[in-house]
């Protein structure tokens, strides 16, 4: 019998068909992949199973029998669990207190405490239920929510991008876990766009495409390119990598030390590092470790820098605002696309005037023709699809307005770039697109600094790679010096001292234990 | 069964046919209201929409109500789009009042009779600073301190009524004015211009006109402008682009409380040529609804400013010719406000008819 199945199921958006028709076979104890890209219809998928989204049309049907979900609250009782990608924990609470507030309001805090080492201990999900959430790394609190999901002994367990915060070696060690679960006969839901993830830990596959179901397949039987093939209905395309002609110093931080903004935030320690003209260095490590603090300094929008801490060509720029340091040829793509990086209520055309100022005179009066060349030229020329320059920011999907954003940076001839996140939930061909584009500024002999928590992409275009761990930064390695186990390794926090000027990292700050004081 | 959906874009057409729906609501619900008040419905509607525009002498007061609450709106449309909450312009107007007035009232004590070219600029800009120092006060607080813009606007509104009280009562008041709280009447050569002979309206209309061109353009032409609205919009996008935050404040509250005092001042001297505690009657938070009613758009904000200025006037005349209550005006003004906002609703979701056996279903 199977634990779950959904039979032609269909859901209506007012502007998508999010599913259509869609099938889906679980088996009891099989881990099962769900793969898609962004806008696939998986989240839609989930949030039926989960009873937060109705179906227009179809069945479902848990152990055999159809059953209609009406919400979360009753999928949990029929044994559904879902951890989703975004924790939901309350930081000052402990993390028993927070698995308690989830439960039965019955238990008391002392057995549920109880509970949590039992679990943790059952399935080696090292987590210590007294510890207060926000000094808790990312990775633990995904512990935090697994154990969570798990004391509702659920039959169903659905996972929802789990790896994305996760270094290569807590992603085994996640592994080994839901390995366990599945042969205690949970079954497992796991979404996700990697490929080499899904084809390691996974026993079914079914794949999505523009919210139809393309294949169920086996995909330990199954390559990347077979699989990618199913996802995108064709091969991504293959990069273009040149050697590196690294010329004269472009970008240099050096001592750059900036303490928490909050209690919750990273504080920066001594950071250094040099990035040249016609190269590409990669700053990779997992998230939450000082990568939104780093970028806001050297973007200006934090001008809380020490004098002489960040140089561009020389010159000392840490206290410019970010217009001064556009005007001398620093430009940077933020992470978040609507909000910061766009103004989600106005045009492409009103966004392309955020940072490009060829029409505005001297006296500040906007040429609007020119702003509206501009803004088709940059549509044209990266492939961006919208309802032309008046479309508003928040009318495109995440790939389309991220081609947009780095577009109109890259259309600026930098001489420096500052990428955050460049193909952060973009699909696979525009982020070929995207990190196509960013090699070929490389090659015109920009200098550029690419932050990204996916290892794959950064050993793809970067030249070197530094890795960030709790706001202090590695020596650099050239790319083909590194390996995944190498960086992995490196991103707790653990590089060789030595070699490169201070700061010598005290050995026992580890992952895990989270940072001092500054 | 009817169901809100939400629509994939907002919708242009509704943006504009909202206001146009809320006021036939309006005028539907104040027919009611004549019915309950025992007046016949028809004619109190008439008092409202036709009575005021039914002789060049009632168009032209329509005018000179609109002129300073177009003004004060414009100025209003350029915070409200910053995303900066002022809704003092009521203080603001009155410190106007006493700027410009305090001018052509200094002129008639001194006896000093200037050319209009002369009074005119010295009006206007003693109004202005006025209204601006009014609102300096709230950016500083709110720059400095980071104190609510919209507390401190509106309280700063009662502090304004007791200094224009305290000024008539005092200071100002006029020695040959039987004990009344006023001012003396300004002397006629720091009087506004007219416009119309034979009517009471003045050149400030053409200010209000020119102010509203003004405004275009700086909110769509100039890049400062649209550095506001930016910052309105998206602040994390104002500070990743480097546009001042404090200076997007500073700008914005100068903007509007300098509008707003030299509405003030248009007023004082134009139309009242006297300052006494009863000019405004609320102006500045009027000017709140014509601001939103008009879309926060100069040109929306022109026909939103004719139609509150009608309903001040309708309310005038029912007043005194149907025996309606004085309350009525803003009755009326609210309910159109509120509806405005319900009928704003549809923008962003329309409404779909589900038969009853898909609901069913």
């Amino acid at each position: 019998m199977l634990r779950l199945e959904l039979v032609g199921i269909s859901k209506q958006y007012p502007a998508v068909r999010a599913n259509d028709n869609v099938d889906l076979r679980v088996e009891p104890g099989e881990i099962h992949a769900v793969l898609g890209e962004n806008g696939a219809g998986k989240s839609t998928m989930m949030k039926m199973i989960y009873g937060a989204v109705r179906p227009d049309a179809g069945e479902i049907r848990w152990n055999g029998e159809p059953v209609d979900i009406k919400s979360p609250l009753q999928a949990r009782n029929l044994g559904i669990s879902m951890v989703y990608q975004h924790f939901s924990l309350f930081d000052t609470l402990s993390a028993a207190e927070n698995v308690w507030l989830g439960l039965d309001k019955r238990l008391k805090l002392p057995e549920i405490t109880r509970r949590i080492s039992r679990v943790s201990k059952e399935y080696g999900l090292d987590v210590e239920p007294l510890r207060p959430v926000h000094s808790l790394s990312v990775g633990e609190r995904q512990r935090v929510e697994i154990v969570r999901a798990l004391l509702t002994e659920p039959k169903l367990l659905i996972l929802d991008e789990p790896t994305s915060v996760l270094t290569p070696q807590a992603v085994q060690k996640l592994f080994v876990t839901l390995r366990q679960l599945a042969a205690d006969g949970c079954s497992i839901l796991y979404i996700s766009h990697k490929l080499d993830e899904i084809r390691a830990l996974c026993h079914r596959c079914t794949v999505l495409r523009g919210g139809k179901v393309t294949g169920t397949v086996d995909p330990r039987e199954q390559d990347n390119a077979s699989l990618s093939r199913l996802m995108i209905g064709a091969e991504p395309p293959q990069l273009q990598h040149k050697p590196v002609h690294a010329g004269a110093l472009a970008f240099a931080v050096q001592g750059l030390s900036v303490p928490q903004r909050d209690q919750f935030g990273t504080a920066l320690s001594d950071i250094a590092v040099e990035v040249r003209a016609g190269e590409i260095v990669g700053v990779a490590g997992v998230s939450g470790n000082g990568q939104q603090e780093l970028m806001a300094v050297l973007s200006g929008e934090d001008l809380r820098a020490p004098a002489n801490s960040i140089r561009l060509f020389g010159k000392d720029v840490a206290r410019h605002s970010p217009r001064r340091r556009r005007k001398e040829g620093l430009h940077f793509v933020p992470e978040e696309r609507l909000g910061r990086g766009a103004v989600p209520a106005m045009s492409l055309a009103g966004n392309t005037l955020l940072t490009r100022t060829e029409g505005v005179s001297a006296a500040g009066w906007i040429d609007t023709a020119k702003v509206q060349r501009l803004a088709a030229r940059l549509i044209e020329r990266f492939n961006v699809k919208a309802g032309g320059t008046g479309a508003a920011a928040r009318s495109l999907s995440g790939g389309n307005l991220q081609k947009f954003i780095v577009g109109r940076e890259i259309d600026a001839n930098p001489k420096v770039l500052i990428v955050s996140q460049p193909t952060w939930g973009v699909d696979v061909g525009a982020a070929a697109l995207i990190r196509g584009e960013l090699l070929k500024l490389r090659d015109a002999g920009c200098a550029l600094l690419v932050v990204s928590e996916e290892l794959d992409e950064l050993f793809e275009i970067a030249d070197r790679l530094v890795v960030i761990a709790q706001g202090r930064m590695s020596p650099s390695i050239a790319t083909a010096d590194a390996s995944v186990e190498r960086i992995g390794e490196w991103m707790s926090g653990l590089w060789p001292k030595g070699g490169e000027p201070p700061p010598a990292v005290p050995a026992a700050r580890v992952a895990g234990v989270h940072h001092a004081q500054a | 069964m009817l169901k809100l959906e939400p629509r994939p874009q907002p919708s242009r057409w509704m943006s504009v046919a909202s206001p146009v729906l809320a006021l036939v609501l309006t005028a539907i619900l104040a027919a009611g209201l004549f019915a309950a008040l025992g007046k016949d419905p028809v004619q109190g509607l008439s008092m409202y929409f036709v009575v005021p525009l039914s002789s060049l002498r009632q168009i032209s007061e329509v005018l000179l109500k609109a002129t300073p609450l177009i003004i004060i709106a414009l100025g209003l449309a350029v915070c409200y789009r910053s995303d900066v909450w002022n809704i003092g312009a009521e203080g603001q107007y009155l410190l106007g009042v006493l700027g410009g007035g305090g001018v052509a009232l200094w002129l008639t004590t001194q006896g000093l009779v200037l050319p209009k070219i002369v009074v005119v600029p010295l009006v206007v800009i003693g109004g202005t600073l006025g209204g601006m120092a009014w609102a300096a006060i709230v950016a500083l607080l709110r720059d400095r301190f980071n104190a609510s813009e919209i507390l401190v606007s509106l309280m700063l509104v009662y502090v304004a009524q007791q200094l224009v009280n305290y000024m008539v009562f005092g200071p100002w008041k006029d020695p040959k004015g039987f004990g009344f709280p006023q001012t003396r009447n300004f002397d006629v050569s720091t009087w506004l211009p007219n416009l119309i002979p034979g009517t009471r309206l003045h050149i400030g209309l053409l200010f209000a006109l020119a102010l509203v061109a003004l405004t275009w353009v700086f909110m769509f032409r100039i890049y400062r402008g649209y550095q506001l609205q930016v910052g309105g919009l998206a602040p994390l996008a104002a500070r990743y682009a480097g546009f001042s935050s404090s200076a997007s404040l500073w700008t914005a509250l100068m903007i509007s409380g300098g509008l707003a005092g030299l509405a003030g001042a248009l007023d004082a001297v134009g139309t009242l040529q006297q300052i006494n505690p009863h000019l405004s009657a609320g102006l500045g938070f009027t000017a709140i609804i014509v601001c939103f009613v008009g879309r926060l758009n100069p040109l929306g904000i022109v026909f939103a400013g004719l139609l509150l200025s009608m309903m001040i006037i309708g309310g005038e005349l029912g007043q005194s010719r149907l025996g309606l209550p004085n309350a009525l005006t803003g009755v009326f003004q609210g309910l159109l406000l509120v509806l405005l906002l319900a009928c704003d609703t549809l923008i962003n979701y329309r409404i779909r008819v589900r038969s009853a056996l898909a609901a069913a279903r």
